[in-house]
């Protein structure tokens, strides 16, 4: 039998409506992302010098003094560089003995994946109040160290959710293949790794990005200080507290540098995000699809 | 701890096939979450010989083969009970070092399954993780696999591009070379030509035709001809029980078992 014609009408309209609505959905996305940096550009351009990147504040920075924000970008570096290896290094065994070593309908496996998706959610303010109430129970000070172990707890749960979600779909053939060929557990965590690493770096991506923007558990952990730090009981500046604290200035000149520090921030993020999807790329080569 | 060590172990010895192997199975039991699908199974496995497995599907081959490999342990819920004699050591028990034995037992799977890794690492992972790490070796070993399966004259100049970027007939060699670097004794082949092309299900038969004199071939096949071709021993299996075993040519021109008779004549598949 014959559609009526109105029925095939309706339905090309409704195809048109659900068109049309996906359009405007993602016109307003890209148009929000494009204004953040259009704005972050435009307004820190100008403010950027070479004195902004390659020089500490001065005594009187905030007042609009001389000096430039590179306490705030080595700070930055040290505390995500060291906290993101740490993340993996403690992430990775974690989802390796979750996928391999336990089965599938584990009840140990559920509660801990539960937890992780609890710690997911908690605010970074939580994290860092919980580890500057730990530091001040240890009679430690705000610390280049306590940014790291906390920034470490606040990107472990990212890590081990979005990797875990990779290697929760690895093909159980490829350990069966590992197996016979007398690969013991432990073994097989080289076939394992291959398999998700672009799961991996998507993850460290992600892991970074919460990291490197996170302004309110260095604040309690960290610091803030002119210096560089040269060793890790000492405080440490961060990127997202250098924009905080010059955007609270009264005086516009350091309200610009606000802009500066945020664009410098973006390029950071944008850098690792281009140079993470070329590296991944490379190695999805040998990957199973 | 002993499987700790083991990863450090140097350069290990490897069980050849010295013509004795044999696989022996009395009363295997297998049941996986209270289904049963291995009913009182007993087979003789004899080297030198391919044997064929016949049957429907769903009649416990795969389970039988996976039995076999221990892969079995793997699964959820498996209740085994029964004894397999390989070489005179039973197989069944815990206290029994699984990652030896697994070596032991080649294993080619229905579909390719290459490893996450260029062509040259997917045949010197097995030999890697049994402790031979020594680079000019594990190339000779590479080497040496890949022209039995023939396949290094099509792969030798690209050793280091992925695996997957083979055919599916290529693929399936490869897997055999993977599973023969590590120099077991047996050869578990389960459907290993059903997904592949005539030409290279051609050719892979022939490998084993060439195989079985070094090697003891256990093979699962759907295809009656397939088995007509090349097995030595048949073994026909209906609902988890075998039903007739024998010679390739007593089942196929003289089967005694009714059901036999009317698989083989094609009354049901």
């Amino acid at each position: 039998m014959k559609k009526p014609k109105i029925i095939k009408n309706l339905k090309l309209l409704e195809e048109l409506i659900a068109k049309l609505l996906m359009y405007v959905a993602l016109f307003v996305v890209v148009a929000f992302a494009m204004s953040i940096v259009v704005t972050i550009i435009s307004r820190g351009w100008p403010a950027m010098t070479w004195e902004m990147v390659s020089q500490v504040p001065g005594s009187s920075f905030l007042l609009g003094g001389d000096g430039g924000i590179l306490n705030a970008i080595v700070g930055s570096l040290y505390i995500v560089g060291a906290s993101t290896l740490l993340g993996l290094a403690i992430s990775i065994p974690i989802v390796f003995y979750m996928n391999v070593y336990l089965k599938k309908t584990s009840k140990f496996g559920y509660i801990a994946r539960l937890s992780y998706d609890v710690l997911f959610g908690i605010p970074p303010i939580v994290f860092g109040a919980f580890g500057f109430m730990i530091m001040v129970y240890f009679g430690m000070r705000a610390s280049l160290l306590g940014g790291i172990i906390v920034i470490t707890l606040l990107i472990i749960p990212v890590f081990i959710r979005s990797i875990d979600e990779v290697a929760r779909n690895f093909p159980r053939e490829i350990l069966d293949v590992a197996y016979s060929l007398g690969a013991t557990k432990l073994q097989t965590l080289h076939v394992v790794l291959r398999q998700i690493l672009p799961g991996v770096a998507t993850a460290t991506l992600l892991a970074i990005g919460r990291a490197i923007g996170d302004a309110a558990a260095v604040m309690l952990t960290a610091g803030y200080t002119s210096a560089i730090p040269t060793s890790l009981s000492q405080p440490a500046a961060t990127l997202p507290l250098a924009v905080f604290y010059q955007a609270m200035s009264p005086i516009e000149e350091v309200r610009q540098g606000a802009y500066a520090a945020a664009f410098v921030l973006t390029l950071i993020v944008l850098a690792l995000s281009i140079g993470g999807r070329l590296i991944m790329r490379y190695f999805s080569k040998d990957k199973i699809h | 701890m002993k499987k700790v060590f083991k990863m450090f172990r140097p350069d290990h010895k490897f069980a050849r096939g010295d013509g004795n192997s044999y696989i022996k199975i009395e009363n295997l039991n297998v049941s996986i979450a209270n289904n049963h699908i291995l009913k009182n199974v007993n087979i003789d496995i004899p080297d030198n010989k391919i044997t064929c497995i016949i049957g429907p599907s769903g009649c416990g081959k795969t389970t039988l083969l996976k039995t076999l490999n221990l892969l079995i342990y793997a699964i959820d819920g498996v209740d085994i009970s029964g004894k397999i004699d390989v070489n005179g050591t039973n197989i069944i028990g815990r206290d029994f070092d699984i990652e030896v034995h697994r070596r032991m037992m080649g294993l080619v799977w229905q579909k390719p399954v290459p490893l996450p890794m260029s062509i040259f690492e997917n045949v010197a992972y097995g030999c890697r993780v049994n402790g031979t790490f020594h680079p000019r070796k594990l190339k000779m070993i590479v080497e040496h696999y890949l022209t039995a399966v023939g396949l290094w004259d099509e792969v030798k100049d690209r050793l280091r591009a992925p695996a997957t970027s083979l055919s599916v007939g290529q693929q399936q060699r490869l897997c055999l070379a993977r599973s023969l670097a590590v120099e077991p004794s047996f050869i578990l082949a389960d459907e290993a030509t059903s997904a592949l092309d005539p030409m290279s299900s051609k050719t892979i038969e022939e490998l084993f035709v060439r195989l079985k004199e070094n090697y003891s071939i256990v093979m699962v096949t759907h295809t009656l001809s397939q088995a007509q071709r090349i097995a030595d021993n048949v073994i026909f299996m209906y609902m988890g029980q075998v039903i007739e075993a024998g010679s390739a040519e007593q089942i196929f021109k003289n089967p005694q078992h009714e059901l036999t008779q009317n698989y083989i004549s094609g009354a049901f598949s």
